[in-house]
């Protein structure tokens, strides 16, 4: 297969937006002095921001990312992606620093500030973080950035040094001049301050910050970027910019801001979705020290307090009747499975279509085998619960949230309060974790909290203990799917019947337009849709009901795939063991037009041992996923003794294209795996009469150190397209971890969580 | 009228006995390394130390401590849990392993961490499965943990294999 040179095949879709290179890139200098490279990440949100929000034109420039170098050669790298664990904190600065050749420890890095950059422009910096996208998308970008501000440091000198700009170079935060002799005496450990004109055949050297102001003032340069082969930086392990932060207590989340004056917020929610306030009394609340006031909103009662324990006694202090609303409208867990069992017997919209299932089905003696597959809603429940603060000054409001799309939050909150987009000033601290919680398409709990500061006319920072989060809503929906099956003489597949039943993630939110076709929500079906496995099915279809229920839903890591892949790979599996075949020769059949997915079962399978003898009591399970532009292949070994699972290790592999940071894909596959085995083997979100059952993490379980295996990555080696690891290390655990329990049990586990009564 | 020690330092605080020492230190204080995160000592995200102990600070009510060193994890960044600097030797090799990812249970974890080197110098798997199987974490780096502990003591070859 042609090698793909990744710094070609990687970039932006430029295509679509018409970019010439002052669209998005500007350069100057900023208050204070130094030099700013602002450059524009084109992203569909920011154009669906400038649709949605009053007063914006769509053509002013709009930095939402910068590169500053200043004159004591620090390099402030702006970041237009939030960190929430993934690790674009170092890796985008890891773009950026290959070429530019800046002293790596002098990088400071930083969210895009609030909303308004007095340097360049009026109008709110944007920006939106998701979709494993980061890195892939903001390649090509962010070594430009780099690139441009090298060129301009070097054109500097050059021209102070009048010499020519090729017989310069760059390393390590100076530009450094080689005489024609040939003789560099720039060494950065060097002794003679560079910017001295010396003359005699010696070389010469510039710090960066002696030349920031003279560079500011040059027009912007065409670059020209570095060849991977030429690359120090992409491709090699770095040890994680904001770890020093995060390991003594000073890295500043939402959670942790404070201020003089700012109370905090406690919500009292109703116990159903939907359900509202008929009457409170607030007296005992008001009595308890440090509550300085009860405000009621939409979304329930908040209590306003000096700190959060006195917020939280005083909820506890109120007495609430609740309009429940009519019982039989809410959701009941057990009622729901048995609708949409129902409606899984009957046809639905036709998403994927080959040849005619049904006449197919039809005209087999047998085999046909019929499955039911069930999957739970989950929540996503980061570390750190919800939390907004909100300071409402006249036309102004300022926020601070960690969030994924600050961009959606200031739409929302400007066309709330009536006022210009650009009045809304969003921080961004540090994200506690998200896995798309975070990135609310409502933008739910910011609302809460600007509503409440509006009603109360107080500054406030609202605060979501655990329970509230976990009864909160915006789950990963629940999914029923049936499946039928016509097996071909060679145990292969011939025909297949897949229905879907679930609500939509995307109808009525900013993206429905772009994911939601004739009725249809692509995340409802990803995954069974375009799944290597049926392209060799000559009569198949995916079909899909879409239910509306009262329970909010919202993308969760890896999104549909987190449901798809499960049902995927433990019925090819078992299907290969019907047809008496291995699973991982099974599946090396079906998958044989499609090497990337190839590559990483046989990778995996390799480091695993696969098909060699275990220790006894060892059993082995595999599952490979395409999900992001990522292919994963997860085996999982494992033994069932006294009614426990104890999972010893998981081997994974990836083929991500072109790992930037290796080490920082190995710890998101080994995130994603935890992520993943966790919600397989304990996550259940369930509702009687409407009403969540789990509160915390004593029944919304997590797994814990000593639950965890030893999880081996590997990266396929290569250069192919680019794609994510967020999000693509979680579908495959799922199916891996059941299929290894057949293995060691003779039992078919089709709903998760995996249950022990349903094993032994 | 309470008087507590953190970190050396001493604070009279006006606060009602049973608040828990979670919110002291993080709304009265103002030191907010120690994380809240479940409120019922079940993710242990807000471990301190008290007299050198770990424990919950979410349930530990405020006049429990008094009388007390407590230690948090900004004091642990100063050397407050001894000579032996363990705990700025658990930070080094956090940042060796990569530990890290959202970072907000990492106090927690290395509190936790501080406190078994202290008693065990030489921690085995198991000892490390029984001291930090109280502390959540979502993004997985359970292993990474593990690792660093190993680190820590000096085992650099240490854990799975």
């Amino acid at each position: 297969m042609k090698k793909k040179d990744p710094a070609k095949d990687n970039g932006q879709q430029k295509g679509n937006l018409q970019l010439n290179r002052r669209d998005f890139l500007k350069t100057g200098a900023f208050v204070g002095g130094g030099l700013v490279i602002a450059f524009v990440i084109p992203t569909i949100l920011k154009r669906l921001a400038s649709q949605h929000a009053a007063g914006s034109s769509g053509e002013v420039f709009t930095p939402n990312a910068f590169l500053r170098i200043g004159e004591d050669d620090q390099i402030q790298i702006i970041l237009s992606k939030v960190e929430m664990g993934q690790g674009v904190w170092t890796t985008l600065p890891m773009l950026m620093a290959e070429e530019l050749d800046c002293d790596w420890s002098k990088i400071r890095v930083e969210h895009s500030p609030p909303g308004k950059e007095k340097d360049f422009t009026e109008q709110p910096i944007l920006k939106s973080t998701g979709g494993s996208m980061t890195t892939t998308s903001q390649f090509d970008l962010y070594r430009e950035a780099g690139a441009t501000a090298r060129t301009m440091l070097v054109q500097a000198a050059a021209k102070r040094w009048g010499v020519s700009p090729d017989a310069c170079h760059t390393e390590n935060g100076y530009v450094i001049y080689r005489d024609p002799a040939g003789n560099n005496a720039g060494h950065p450990a060097g002794s003679n301050a560079g910017g001295k004109d010396s003359i005699g055949g010696k070389g010469k050297r510039f710090r960066y910050g002696e030349l920031v102001a003279e560079a500011s003032k040059l027009p912007v340069p065409t670059v020209k970027l570095r060849e991977p082969k030429e690359w120090k930086i992409i491709g090699k392990s770095q040890r994680r910019l904001d770890s020093p932060e995060k390991v003594n207590g000073q890295a500043i989340f939402g959670i942790d801001i404070r201020f003089p004056g700012l109370l905090i917020a406690v919500v009292a929610h109703p116990p159903v979705f939907g359900g509202k306030v008929r009457t409170f009394d607030a007296t005992k609340a008001k009595l308890v020290p440090g509550v300085r006031e009860v405000v009621q909103m939409s979304s329930g009662i908040a209590v306003l307090a000096d700190h959060y324990w006195a917020a939280k006694l005083g909820r506890d202090a109120l007495t609430i009747d609740w309009d429940l609303g009519n019982t039989n409208e809410h959701t009941d867990t057990k009622r729901q499975w048995e609708e949409y069992r129902k409606l899984s017997a009957t046809r639905g919209l036709v998403t994927q279509q080959k040849g005619e299932v049904t006449k197919a089905l039809g005209k087999m003696s047998s085999p046909i085998i019929d499955r039911e597959f069930r999957l739970p809603y989950l929540a996503h429940s980061p570390m750190e619960p919800l939390n907004c603060t909100v300071k409402l000054e006249g036309d102004k409001c300022e926020i601070w949230a960690g969030t994924q799309s600050p961009l959606l939050h200031q739409a929302e909150v400007a066309g709330f309060l009536g006022i210009k987009p650009e009045k809304v000033l969003l921080h961004t601290p540090f994200l506690g974790g998200s896995f798309g919680r975070r990135g609310s398409f409502q933008s739910d709990w910011v609302m809460e909290a600007v509503r409440i500061a509006k009603i109360s006319g107080r500054v406030i920072k609202l605060v979501w203990s655990r329970e509230d989060d976990i009864k909160g809503g915006y789950y990963r929906p629940a999914y029923l799917h049936q499946v039928r099956v016509g097996i071909g003489k060679d145990g292969y597949p011939v025909a297949w019947q897949h229905r879907i039943v679930g609500q939509s993630l995307f109808v009525n939110t900013p993206l429905e337009s772009m994911i939601v076709q004739k009725g249809i929500d692509y995340s409802s079906v990803d995954g069974v849709q375009g799944s290597p496995y049926l392209t060799s099915v000559p009569d198949h279809t995916v079909e899909l009901h879409t239910t509306t229920l009262d329970v909010p839903v919202l993308p969760w890591r890896s999104v549909g795939n987190s449901h798809t892949a499960f049902v995927m790979e433990s019925l090819i599996d078992e299907l290969a063991f019907m047809a008496g075949k291995d699973p991982v020769d099974y599946r090396i059949v079906l998958l044989k037009e499609h090497p990337r997915h190839l590559a990483a079962l046989k990778l995996a399978a390799e480091k695993s041992d696969w098909g060699k003898p275990l220790p006894v009591g060892r059993f082995q399970g595999v599952a490979v996923h395409g999900a992001m532009g990522s292919f994963v292949c997860q085996v999982v070994e494992l033994s069932v003794t006294d009614r426990k699972i104890r999972i010893h290790r998981v081997v994974c592999a990836i083929d991500c294209g072109l790992a930037v940071n290796p080490d920082g894909v190995r710890a998101q596959m080994e995130s994603g795996i935890v992520f993943g085995l966790t919600a397989a083997l304990y996550g259940e979100i369930t509702l009687e009469n409407g009403q969540i059952k789990q509160s915390n993490f004593h029944d919304y379980r997590m797994l814990r150190m000593n639950e965890m295996p030893f999880i081996e990555v590997q990266l396929v080696p290569g250069t192919e397209k680019m794609g994510g690891a967020g999000e693509p290390g979680v579908p495959p655990i799922a199916p891996a971890l059941v299929n290894a329990l057949f293995a060691a049990t003779g039992k078919r586990i089709r709903n998760l969580p995996v249950k022990m009564e349903e094993l032994v | 009228m309470i008087t507590i020690t953190v970190n050396k330092k001493s604070y009279a605080v006006d606060v009602s006995p049973s608040t828990p020492l979670l919110w002291v230190i993080r709304d009265i204080i103002g030191l907010t390394g120690t994380k809240f995160g479940c409120g019922m000592a079940l993710c242990g995200a807000c471990t301190i130390h008290l007299d050198g102990e770990p424990v919950r600070s979410c349930v530990t009510p405020v006049s429990h401590a008094a009388g007390k060193q407590i230690t948090t994890i900004e004091g642990l960044s100063e050397g407050a849990d001894g000579p032996e600097s363990i705990g700025k030797r658990l930070q080094q090799a956090w940042l060796v392993e990569n530990t890290p990812q959202c970072g907000y249970c990492q106090s927690g974890q290395i509190m936790s961490a501080a406190a078994l080197l202290h008693k065990i110098s030489q921690p085995t798997d198991a000892d490390i499965d029984t001291a930090m199987s109280g502390n959540i974490c979502r993004c997985g780096t359970y292993q990474r943990i593990r690792k660093a502990i190993h680190r820590a003591a000096g085992n650099k070859e240490g854990g799975l294999p």
